[in-house]
């Protein structure tokens, strides 16, 4: 037997790619480009929205028959609230530097409409597992989005992966840059990130046409 | 059989290959094909699309030519090897071989590169689109070489014209329907993405990278990098040859008077809006005397690091920088410009007001004209959004009071709905 069902399966999948939260839904832009300038604090970003969606899903999920309708919004605050504070005390302790270059950014995941966004419209209509892998799901679609983005901006913005050079070194002038090549400074400011993300909307949508809104 | 019978039968025979679109844009480049109207209107000027940008480029050689000279004449001036020329714009001392020479060795490879670059793009983009070729970037092509530095690298100018023709235009469906003047979206990205290239005193004359840090090095400071930094004693540059463009500067900017002659040709030829130009001036001009003022009143302290160029006579702001050649052929720009001939008054104004403003505040960069003509070409369709709603409201008014003859209330509803 599969793990997973073919329904379950679909919960994580369908965020990846034809129903990503920031390629189709325009959700989570805001983060997306604040802080894909560097591939690490977008891996770091996705990974907090991860535990934030997934925990955050279930948990909801299993209040979800005693949230009385008309509070649900601050419920559901408190809840985020709480795990953004874990996530950023865990960064605060464990990675200084990179919750100093994510900055407000890791406390403002609460205001991460994605967030919010699942819980209204999945968490609190569904049961924990089925909450659980659809929290999974439209994060790890987040963060591959994210990934790509800090992928390019960084390698044209800075010549570096994860700050290791990858391009050589700009300054004594080896690797690419001997030959006259220069890091793109464009690439480093958060426009640029709008625009890679715009480029990969527009190649998803001409390779899947179904996914063109209706003009 | 003529040539163009034989161009026409092949025109028809071809019509389905996947390579039309490319002939046809060489085809009607050069010829009108011989086809006729099928409906509507059976007279029409032949002016077409095709027509009006080689205007606007042949509007645009003197500009080039005169860089070309000038690139060389920089050059060497800076070297000391010929002395500064004072006998007007036909002094023989510029229009020499040598200057000439030099600036065609440097020009040319921009020009070039913009072309191959920008039209390789159109050309795949029509194939794919089984669009006609649009001839949009005749004029992008030619304006990108004059308002880059001289010695920009080519690869550089080729990612941008890529990423200016795709991002600029093509995303938003090809010449016509762009909400940003491409050759400024090139600028722009150039600007943002190698700064180093784009501004500061070593890019504008030929070599004074090159000998940065040596012995030999040359400095190339713009008449506005001199006013930022408030070293206007060093300058050395008379007010005749900021109208003449004897200034270093970005290659085809720098000659306010062959500017103005191709800026008369348009508005001669009915190309470009003369409410544009003028009241751009007009914008530029208030904007420096409003800036003068502020300096006569002394509110602003002499080691304010704006004095300077807040002192600058008002008028002279027109003479240096990319001033006049953004209001001539830039603001103009048919397609990303204001429509409507009250929102033309406003937008060429805001674009003079703005740029002036930007120049003075902008504290890494002397310069604001692209800056003001992008974000005006933004609001353009704005402006005429609301041109438009007042002259409704004013028509709407006007037959509120009106003597109405036989059954005035049908039309009014009629006119109601048509105008809601």
């Amino acid at each position: 037997m599969a793990l997973l069902s073919k329904k379950d399966a679909n919960l994580i999948l369908d965020p990846l790619a034809d129903n990503n939260p920031i390629t189709i839904q325009v959700l989570g832009i805001c983060s997306a480009l604040a802080i894909t300038a560097e591939l690490k604090a977008s891996v770091v970003m996705a990974l907090s929205v991860l535990f934030v969606l997934g925990v955050g899903n279930v948990v909801i999920s299993l209040l979800r028959n005693v949230i009385p309708s008309k509070i649900r919004i601050i419920v559901q605050l408190v809840v985020v609230a709480t795990l953004v504070i874990i996530v950023d005390q865990v960064l605060k302790a464990f990675a200084y530097e990179l919750s100093k270059t994510l900055s407000v950014f890791v406390g403002l995941i609460i205001t991460n409409c994605i967030i919010m966004g699942r819980f209204e419209a999945f968490a609190l209509g569904n049961g924990p597992w089925k909450s659980f892998l659809d929290g999974i799901g439209n994060a790890l679609g987040y963060g591959v989005i994210l990934v790509i983005v800090g992928f390019f901006r960084e390698l044209l913005g800075s010549g570096t992966l994860f700050g290791i050079p990858v391009l050589g070194d700009p300054v004594t002038k080896t690797g690419l840059y001997s030959i006259g090549y220069e890091n793109n400074g464009f690439m480093i400011i958060p426009p640029a990130a709008l625009i890679v993300v715009g480029i990969i909307i527009w190649v998803q949508r001409s390779r899947n046409r179904t996914l063109i809104e209706e003009a | 059989m003529g040539l163009k019978e034989k161009l026409h039968t092949f025109r028809v025979k071809n019509q389905d290959k996947k390579w039309f679109p490319v002939f046809s844009g060489f085809h009607t480049f050069l010829f009108t094909p011989n086809e006729t109207t099928h409906n509507g209107t059976h007279i029409k000027g032949a002016d077409d699309l095709k027509r009006t940008m080689n205007t606007v480029v042949m509007s645009l050689v003197p500009c080039l030519i005169f860089g070309m000279f000038n690139t060389g004449y920089q050059h060497y001036l800076a070297l000391g090897e010929i002395e500064p020329v004072a006998n007007g714009f036909f002094s023989a001392g510029f229009w020499t071989m040598d200057n000439f020479l030099l600036g065609l060795w440097k020009v040319l490879p921009l020009v070039i590169v913009s072309y191959g670059v920008g039209l390789a793009i159109e050309f795949l983009f029509c194939v794919i689109k089984k669009h006609e070729i649009e001839e949009g970037y005749l004029v992008t092509g030619m304006l990108v070489p004059l308002i880059v530095p001289v010695d920009l690298p080519l690869w550089m100018l080729a990612v941008a014209v890529a990423f200016g023709v795709v991002i600029g235009k093509e995303v938003f469906g090809g010449t016509g329907m762009n909400i940003l003047n491409p050759a400024l979206t090139i600028r722009a990205f150039l600007f943002f993405a190698y700064p180093t290239w784009m501004s500061g005193d070593k890019v504008w004359v030929h070599g004074a990278v090159d000998t940065a840090g040596t012995a030999d090095a040359i400095s190339g400071e713009t008449v506005l990098g001199f006013l930022a930094q408030g070293r206007t004693a060093e300058m050395g540059y008379s007010l005749s040859d900021m109208f003449l463009g004897f200034i270093p500067g970005s290659i085809g900017e720098t000659s306010t008077l062959l500017i103005l002659l191709g800026g008369l040709f348009l508005v001669f030829s009915k190309i470009a809006s003369w409410r544009i130009m003028l009241s751009a001036v007009i914008g530029a001009l208030a904007m420096g005397l409003i800036f003068n003022g502020i300096v006569e009143a002394g509110w602003i302290p002499e080691y304010s690091k704006f004095y300077t160029l807040m002192s600058f006579e008002y008028w002279q702001h027109l003479l240096v920088g990319g001033l006049a050649f953004g209001i001539v052929f830039m603001a103009t720009d048919p397609v990303t410009g204001s429509q409507t001939n009250q929102g033309k008054w406003i937008y060429g104004f805001l674009i003079g007001f703005l740029s002036v403003m930007i120049r003075v505040f902008n504290p890494g960069y002397p310069e604001g004209v692209f800056l003001a003509i992008l974000l005006m070409n933004v609001f353009a369709p704005t402006i005429d959004h609301y041109v438009v709603r007042g002259n409704i409201k004013k028509r709407m008014k006007r037959l509120k009071t009106a003597t109405i003859y036989p059954k005035p209330s049908d039309e009014v509803d009629a006119l109601k709905t048509e105008t809601a």
